[in-house]
């Protein structure tokens, strides 16, 4: 049984910053465990510029923002073994992992921080209808083979969905000499990032059918066509307005789920909003001495914002692994609830309120909002409210308490939520 | 060359008469048209081993399904595949459902099924507690059970040809010839010459069987559609659930497969097309209207996918396993709709006594081997045994499929095996790579990667399921 003091399963983003940052705060004995041959995460596929804009204050590409961290890892001497498959933790803390040159390897960490990062929704969970050829991808799975592999999943494509790794391939197979067809999305909004609409669909001409889906899959060995229909506002296609699109590659941009089947097998609370771990203000789980950091936790459109959460997870679970502290029996607790117009918020509890020094609340909205107003209210009190311009369920949303707001939840005893509106 | 037997169609029924046939001194060959065994309706069906209460008592499909029930222990325990005796119930709703079960009780014992209990109310409760709560009794068989159909036929087809048994895919029939005693068969890849012929090709056995004499049945597809649940939901319940039959079958069922998902379906509707293995958003909403019926708390967020399969239903109403009366030497195992899953293996014998009839030579082999060793999974072993298998082979430590947790040696064993997998999807049914929740997501760069090297071809070159369907089309730039 190798012993860490601090296990780090996933070396993505939220990994490699917690590491950092657990290092910083006095950690020596840690170990991040990959699965994949290099550190760095989904980032060594997306070769798009676009990472780093907050949290460097310059554009990068994904391999560039992950080097960065990994860099510093190796600097630091933080151990880590790659092509190394976590398979469960149990919630004493104990890791079985497996690699080809180790074989299984036991770990007993006194700390772990999950940062596995997520998945892509398939064609599965959505059932269209019709045959079952190939050339039906998900769109990472399409950008890993194009990217990394060097080849191409097809000439003629449509994408259904609207997530920013459609839109990325969008434009990547344009570039590459593929013709895209359409981008289908089931609602009347997109689920990408404004910036990624103009910069990937509307510069290349690639038309956004809002209100679409595809509700048949033609061709029996390789895909031959697909039928797109307009939904109405129950998301049912409404007969009349179907419409075949010849193609070769259908991309699914449906959504991504953080992976679960690890924290769910320590015996972790999972959110079923975000499908990921329940988590405090520390990125604390239900389990003692289980932290969770990155896209594990919900899924994040923005790198930097994963890198800030997962410094969170780092310093915490050192302040853990130095205190000895049971992460859970803090006393007094405050739910966070997502009210009118808020899907979720990030994180959903607030625990440790001795030692709290500054509160960001992730959240996303269920709907598009324009000037909008986003108010916190704990109780009868208004602790925050601010205009924004345009609210979008593609684009997380953050809140920031100032030390008043935060003296008030330390003092009123009275109140355990603290609530998440759009007023408008 | 010049077989002693050709056996047409490499589904679950040809699988168990070549292995039969591999046992003798012969020289036999099975030719499909697919690029893998177990392509027609073997590969989408309810996975059920039937006990043999529904078939109608006299049939030839009652006599061959009860028998292959009992053969099925000894027959999954020779190859090495999943087979779980869970038993099964068929619930009555209604007075009219009590009369019907008790019609097939009956039955049942005619047909000489074992251990047949009529249960009330409180009884099924007890055996399954996530039941409708409405039901007033139900009808329990515990010979029935549940196996992998695939895997069945992989099997016994890896089997056969490991005693002897030439398999030939991507080898499809279009005429066959009678020049005196000898059939020549013309394929896809020339022509195959044989003194005997087993007509085993599911949908297409009537159309085989007319390039050889007039033909007296006709096959009719008739479809099924199924949803597949995450294995979340896998222990709703513990045997196979029926609703009554009616008229046009045994209805949607709910049970527990052989990998811990749960699988509901299937429909029934008659369709042209013996290709047409598409789903439907009615048969999807109408499986889980049914289902529900049975197991109010299915949830089905958790689907995980859906698929169809096609009855080859022929007309006669029972199985057509026959020696033809105008063409010496041309026998058909036709019409093979539900339970020839189940009676696959007692199929195999049939047929068997009828080559002989036909005056087909059998000498045994002496050094014939009726056990096949499945593929190990890594996901089944204790930790010693895992590091055992690591340390003579490093690939087993290397995990392809995170879902299902295959690991690379299985993927190349898959591919080397006897009958080996030569595309994406055949090593899907051998390994279960790609069948979890994020359905080949993670994973099939990696197959992909895995079959170029392993069969020597570019990776624009592997297929997800024989020719024309690449997966990749082209080089990047
Ligand atoms: C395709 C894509 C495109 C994006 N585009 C942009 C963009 O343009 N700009 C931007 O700012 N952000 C973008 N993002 C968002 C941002 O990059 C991600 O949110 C961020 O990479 C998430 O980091 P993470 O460490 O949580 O997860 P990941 O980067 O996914 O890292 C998780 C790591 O854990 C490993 N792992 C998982 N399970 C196990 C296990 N059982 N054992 C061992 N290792 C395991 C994985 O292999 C992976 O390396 C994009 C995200 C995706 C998915
Ligand atoms: C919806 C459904 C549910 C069912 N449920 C059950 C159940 O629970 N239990 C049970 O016991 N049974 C069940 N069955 C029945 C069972 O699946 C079938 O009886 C069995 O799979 C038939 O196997 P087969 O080998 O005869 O046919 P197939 O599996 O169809 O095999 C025929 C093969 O012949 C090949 N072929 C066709 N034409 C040619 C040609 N010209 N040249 C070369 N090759 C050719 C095909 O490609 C195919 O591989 C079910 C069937 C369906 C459709």
């Amino acid at each position: 049984m190798l012993k860490v003091d601090l296990a780090v399963i996933g070396g993505g983003p939220a990994g490699l910053a917690a590491a950092l940052e657990a290092r910083k705060n006095g950690i020596e004995n840690i170990l991040i465990i990959e699965r994949e041959k290099e550190l760095g995460g989904i980032l060594q596929q997306c070769i798009h510029n676009g990472f780093g804009l907050h949290y460097f204050g310059e554009e990068l590409t994904g391999p560039e923002y992950a080097e960065r961290f990994v860099e510093q890892v190796k600097k630091e001497g933080i151990a880590y073994k790659t092509s190394t498959m976590v398979l469960d933790i149990r919630p004493d803390r104990t890791i079985t992992a497996v690699n080809s040159t180790d074989g299984l390897i036991k770990i007993s960490a006194a700390c772990i921080i999950l940062a596995m990062g997520c998945r892509e929704r398939t064609r599965g969970t959505l059932n269209i209808p019709g045959d079952r050829p190939a050339g039906i991808f998900t769109a990472g799975t399409a950008q890993r083979f194009v990217n990394m592999e060097g080849y191409m999943p097809g000439k003629k494509v449509v994408i259904l969905g609207s997530g920013d790794i459609g839109l990325i391939m969008a434009r990547r197979l344009t570039l590459e000499g593929a013709e895209v067809k359409m981008v289908c999305e089931l609602l009347p909004y997109s689920g990408g990032l404004t910036r990624n609409i103009v910069q990937c669909l509307e510069d290349y001409n690639i038309p956004l059918r809002l209100s679409h889906t595809v509700v048949k899959i033609h061709g029996k060995d390789r895909l031959k066509g697909v039928t797109v229909a307009k939904v109405d506002s129950n998301r049912q296609p409404i007969k009349g307005t179907e419409e075949y699109v010849e193609c070769d590659t259908l991309l699914l941009s449906v959504g991504l789920i953080p992976e679960n089947e690890l924290s769910r097998g320590a015996g972790i609370q999972i959110d079923p909003v975000t499908s990921g771990p329940v988590v405090d203000e520390r990125m604390a789980t239900s389990v003692e001495g289980i932290f969770a950091c990155g896209n594990v936790v919900h899924v994040h459109d923005l790198v930097d914002n994963v890198t800030m959460e997962s410094i969170t997870a780092g310093r915490n679970a050192a302040k853990y692994i130095l205190s000895c502290k049971d992460t859970r029996s803090v006393g007094r607790s405050i739910k966070t609830v997502p009210g009118h117009g808020v899907r979720y918020i990030v994180p959903q509890r607030i625990s440790d309120l001795e030692n709290i020094e500054e509160l960001k609340l992730f959240f996303r909205t269920n709907d598009v909002y324009r000037n909008a107003l986003v108010v916190v209210h704990f109780g009868q009190k208004t602790l925050y409210s601010a205009k924004r311009q345009k609210l979008a369920p593609g684009e997380m949303e953050t809140v920031k308490l100032k030390s008043e707001a935060l003296a008030e939840l330390v003092c009123d005893t009275s109140c355990d939520e603290l609530k998440v509106d759009i007023e408008l | 060359m010049n077989y002693d037997v050709a056996i047409i169609g490499a589904g679950v029924t040809g699988a168990f008469i070549a292995r039969e046939l591999s046992r003798y001194d012969l020289k036999a060959c099975l030719l499909e048209k697919e690029a893998d065994v177990a392509m027609g309706t073997t590969k989408a069906n309810s996975a059920i081993v039937h006990a043999g209460y529904d078939a109608k008592h006299g049939t030839l499909k009652s006599k061959l399904n009860v028998r292959g029930n009992q053969m099925m222990e000894r027959i999954s325990r020779e190859l090495d595949v999943p087979f779980k005796k869970t038993g099964s119930l068929v619930l009555a709703f209604s007075e009219h459902d009590l009369a019907t079960i008790k019609d097939l009780y009956e039955n049942g014992l005619k047909n000489g099924v074992p251990g047949l209990r009529l249960l009330n109310a409180e009884e099924v409760i007890r055996l399954e507690p996530n039941v409708n709560p409405n039901i007033l009794g139900a009808l329990y068989a515990p010979s029935a059970g549940i196996v992998c159909p695939y895997e069945l036929a992989i099997g016994a087809v890896e089997n056969a040809v490991d005693n002897g048994v030439d398999l030939k895919l991507e080898c499809e029939v279009r005429d066959i010839r009678c020049t005196g005693d000898i059939f020549e068969l013309i394929t896809g890849k020339g022509a195959i010459r044989s003194n005997y012929v087993v007509n085993a090709s599911g949908l297409q056995a009537d159309i085989i069987s007319s390039m050889v004499q007039e033909t007296e049945f006709s096959i009719r597809p008739r479809k099924g559609e199924y949803l597949l649940m995450d294995k979340t939901m896998g222990n709703m319940v513990n045997t196979v659930i029926f609703q009554p039959p009616t008229r046009m079958g045994k209805g949607i069922l709910v049970t527990p497969t052989v990998d811990g998902n749960l699988l509901t379906g299937p429909t029934a509707e008659d369709v042209d097309d013996r290709d047409d293995v598409s789903t439907s958003p009615s048969g999807m909403r109408r499986i889980m209207e049914e289902a529900k019926k049975l197991v109010p708390n299915l949830g089905f967020r958790d689907v995980i996918t859906s698929f169809a399969g096609l009855r080859a239903a022929p007309d006669t109403g029972d199985f057509v396993i026959e020696a033809s009366r105008k063409v010496k030497g041309f026998i058909n195992a036709a019409g093979i709709e539900s339970p020839g899953l189940t009676a696959a293996p007692a199929i195999g014998e049939y047929v068997l006594e009828l080559l002989k009839e036909q005056g087909l030579a059998l000498k045994p082999k002496d050094n014939f081997n009726p056990i096949r060793k499945s593929i190990v999974h890594f996901r089944d072993l204790n930790d010693n045994d895992r590091n055992e298998l690591i340390r003579k082979n490093p690939m087993y430590g290397s995990i392809v499929c995170r879902c299902e947790t295959v690991t690379e040696g299985e993927i190349v064993d898959s591919i080397r095996r006897p009958a080996g997998a030569k595309n994406l999807d055949a090593v899907k049914r051998r390994t279960r790579a790609g069948m979890g929740r994020c359905q080949g997501g993670f994973c099939t760069p990696r197959v992909v990667d895995i079959l170029s090297r392993e069969l020597g071809i570019p990776p624009e070159e592997v297929t997800k399921k024989g020719l024309g369907s690449n997966i990749l089309l082209g080089k990047r730039g």
